[in-house]
């Protein structure tokens, strides 16, 4: 074992076998760890006792409205892709106290909330999520407002990224310019490798933080052949994305295409659930919610995740501005890829594909993307395709 | 700890009068642990019922005394019916202000036309305010105000004090009245082919239901007001006030900061398409 | 009679009327005033005449059982009342009640009507110009009924 000199933009390899000293000492300085494990037949975002909670030997299997688990032959740690769950959860959380008041006697009391920010590291971060911290970095710390809670818990994390060598069924980070490997954002990023029995990590350093945990862990310089093929195999998985966006001009489309008929094409479909939104890493609608003890001395303003989909969501005195359902989904990816890039500056869809996989029903946004576009040209189907195969049903 | 834009201040409740039968005024002033903060016109405030919940109102009193917060409303939802129903001396959480401001400096040196339907005089009044407080720093002013009936015409005897005013030329009229009423009778946008102003160098402040807003810039148009002369003030559905929760969005904009004063021509291909 | 055809000349309804349609239209003019309180017509009668105002405030009434007498517009200066004159069977349907001291041109409807018979033309500038005036009044009354300020919308 070599030791070797650290700078962002190193690479090393270290042996499968040697993972788990990297949570170990994540661990020993107090970070609490979140990765990938398994929970109700899915992958989710939780707390790894060690290596062993990750979904070892585990794909996934991912289209319109399916998602599955399946076996594979050999003892891969990352080889799926993403679940249902994004790091938003972590980062914005799905709710949180915003503060209580007290009443005592004639006098009231605002009590700020003062949480103890607890120090995470995120295991096995995709590309297209570190895009969707990005974005949500540029709406929750920005210039004149930041939110105190999602500062303090991005300030304390600490990330390890993964480039996808595996693409999933419904993943289209390579038309969206967001992976599948990584380039920013990470402390550290792996590449997995598994060649003729050999199986460790490529890792590049990408902070001094980084630099520092991986001197505690046992690795060593990496070998020419190696960086080659982990490039290798990040390479081919782009190439083989499950799905396409073409992104060029898709603003000024739909800025155009509000009144186009395939809106009312998926209002047939779409079941106004919101799923899409639950699992979009990049969604960050909330609402707020009161509640009083019985006695009404003691109140409470707690803040949650919403969901653009709902008859609530836009109403204001006597009626929701979006009645239709139609209207709704409209907004909802007008909003994710057109208007996003107008008030943040990129676009909003990192390409990981959940809202297609979890949608019960299988609405595909690169399909409807690409059907508007094509009905400018005037030869597209502003039918769906399962629509005519199924009829209205 | 950085400062939370969601944490709300508490004001006390100095004084609450009735309007109309549907619409009240609330003057707040801050509590113990709270303090003023100056506004401008066109802003408004998040006012919080403690356990009932939050309501975007714009601030309707005079930018020159921010001491005091006043707000008028209609009591139209369930935070807005427990605020009517407050008593002297409660609490009030107010976070703001937030929010676009009236062009009252852009307006210098030219005619300003104040156009308001309804309730929409409540945010316009700190303009009428700031600009009578500068009189001269502007040429022609004009409000035209519309309601549905006399019995819903806000700040009635103060508009009879503007209206004694020889630099202030208010007009007033209600979309129906009883024999009784002796003034004029008929949409407010009738009142813009007679006032007294020279478009090309006016500036206009618009504020009422969006259909009114729609017919009454298309009048001003008519007449000859440039487009981008033209300011409206809109309203969606707010949780936050500052772009964070998402709720208030019109197209690309979030009315609760790039609005909800907006200038025409930036929204103008919006409006009018269904929801949007 | 021939002192009014300047001051007719003048009236916003009037504007870029042809000097030779002007005289016909004088021939059947004359000056009215109308104190506070003063009906110029009401319901039922006969409409036999329209009026150019040149100054005051004149409400458009009607009076219902248990309403009482609602205003439904008023109209001033340089505005147009009455177009019943045009259209058989030539009654007015509604009151109109001047609010205020009213100085108009009544232009006799029976009078016009047959010189525009007798000359097409001029009833097509006459035509012309009520068109618009019935025009911006129906917009006007569309937006009144859309009650743009009750509570909902």
């Amino acid at each position: 074992m070599t030791r070797s000199s650290f700078q962002v933009g190193h690479t090393v390899v270290v042996d499968s076998q040697h993972l788990e000293q990297l949570l170990t000492v994540l661990r020993k300085r107090n970070y609490r760890i979140l990765g990938p494990t398994v929970r109700d037949n899915a992958i989710v975002y939780d707390g790894l006792n060690s290596a062993a909670d990750l979904p070892v030997g585990l794909t996934d299997e991912q289209d319109g409205g399916k998602y599955r688990l399946k076996r594979v032959n050999d003892q891969s740690l990352f080889g799926f892709v993403v679940g249902p769950q994004s790091w938003k959860r972590f980062l914005l959380q799905p709710e949180m106290r915003l503060w209580r008041a007290k009443r005592d006697r004639s006098r009231l009391e605002i009590l700020e909330e003062r949480e103890e920010t607890p120090k995470s590291a995120f295991i096995g971060v995709r590309s297209c999520d570190l895009h969707a911290i990005a974005t949500q970095d540029k709406i929750f710390l920005n210039a004149e407002y930041a939110d105190p809670s999602y500062k303090a818990r991005r300030e304390n994390i600490f990330v390890v990224a993964v480039n996808c060598v595996k693409a999933g069924g419904t993943c289209f980070c390579s038309s969206m310019g967001t992976g599948p490997k990584a380039t920013a954002g990470f402390d550290l990023a792996l590449t997995e490798v598994l060649d003729s029995g050999a199986h460790y990590f490529v890792v590049d350093v990408g902070s001094k933080g980084g630099a520092d945990v991986l001197r505690e862990v046992r690795h060593r310089e990496a070998l020419q052949s190696e960086c080659h093929i982990a490039e290798r195999l990040v390479e081919s998985c782009s190439e083989r994305m499950g799905r396409k966006m073409d992104p060029n001009g898709i603003k000024e489309l739909l800025y155009r295409s509000y009144e186009n008929p395939r809106w009312d094409d998926v209002a047939e479909r779409c079941l106004t659930c919101g799923n899409c939104t639950m699992v979009c890493p990049t969604c960050f609608c909330t609402t707020v919610e009161d509640y009083t003890d019985l006695s009404g001395k003691e109140v409470e303003r707690r803040r949650r995740m919403d969901v653009c989909f709902t008859m609530d969501f836009s109403y204001i005195h006597g009626g929701s501005i979006r009645a239709s359902p139609k209207s709704r989904y409209r907004q909802w990816m007008t909003h994710k890829l057109a208007t996003w890039i107008d008030q943040f500056g990129v676009s909003g869809c990192v390409g990981c594909g959940r809202c297609i996989t979890w949608c019960p029903v299988g609405i595909d946004i690169t399909e409807e993307a690409r059907a508007i576009r094509e009905s400018e040209v005037g030869n597209a189907p502003t039918i769906s395709a399962r629509r005519q195969n199924y009829g209205n049903a | 700890m950085i400062r939370d834009p969601m944490l709300t201040h508490l004001f006390s409740l100095e004084r609450i009068r009735k309007e109309t039968y549907d619409t009240f005024t609330v003057e707040l002033k801050p509590g113990h642990s709270s303090s003023v903060t100056p506004f401008a016109p066109g802003q408004f405030n998040m006012l919080y019922v403690l356990g009932i919940g939050e309501v975007p109102i714009s601030i309707s009193g005079d930018p020159a005394e921010p001491e005091t917060l006043v707000h008028t409303t209609r009591a139209v939802g369930t935070v807005t019916k427990a605020m009517q129903k407050l008593r002297r001396g409660e609490a009030v959480g107010v976070r703001g202000p937030f929010g676009t401001q009236w062009p009252i400096k852009e307006s210098e040196r030219h005619d300003v036309v104040i156009v308001a339907g309804g309730i929409g005089l409540a945010p316009l009044r700190p303009a009428v305010y700031q600009i009578l407080s500068q009189r001269n720093a502007r040429d022609k002013f004009v409000l035209l105000y519309g309601a549905r009936t006399p019995e819903d015409l806000l700040y009635w005897k103060e508009i009879e004090r503007w209206r004694h005013r020889s630099d202030f030329e208010v007009d007033v009229t209600v979309d129906r009245a009883s024999g009784a009423w002796r003034g004029n009778v008929g949409v407010v946008t009738t009142l813009i082919p007679k006032a007294t102003f020279n478009p090309p160098s006016t500036i206009a402040m618009v504020c009422g239901p969006e259909i009114m807003m729609r017919f009454t810039v298309a009048d001003l148009q008519k007449r000859g007001v440039p487009t981008e002369n033209i300011y409206i003030s809109m309203e969606r559905n707010m949780k936050c006030g500052f772009g964070f929760c998402g709720h208030c969005q019109f197209g690309p904009f979030f009315v609760c900061r790039d609005g909800p004063v907006f200038r025409y021509d930036r929204v103008k291909a919006l409006i009018g398409k269904e929801e949007i | 009679m021939e002192t009014l055809e300047p001051i007719l000349a003048q009236h916003p309804f009037l504007k870029g009327l042809e000097p030779k349609y002007l005289k016909l239209i004088v021939g059947c003019a004359s000056n009215v005033r109308f104190n506070a309180g003063q009906y110029l017509f009401r319901e039922g009668e006969e409409a036999n005449q329209f009026y150019m105002i040149r100054q005051g405030k004149v409400a458009v009434q009607i009076s219902a059982a248990q309403r009482g007498v609602i205003t439904l517009q008023t109209i001033g200066e340089g505005d147009i009342l009455g177009w019943s004159w045009l259209i058989p069977p030539y009654r007015w349907r509604f009151d109109a009640r001047a609010l205020e001291l009213t100085r108009a041109f009544a232009l006799d409807g029976k009078c016009l009507r047959t010189k525009s018979e007798e000359d097409h033309n001029l009833g097509y500038e006459l035509l012309k110009r009520f068109s618009s005036v019935i025009a911006e009044r129906l917009e006007a009354t569309r937006l009144q009924l859309l009650d743009v300020y009750a509570t909902g919308s």
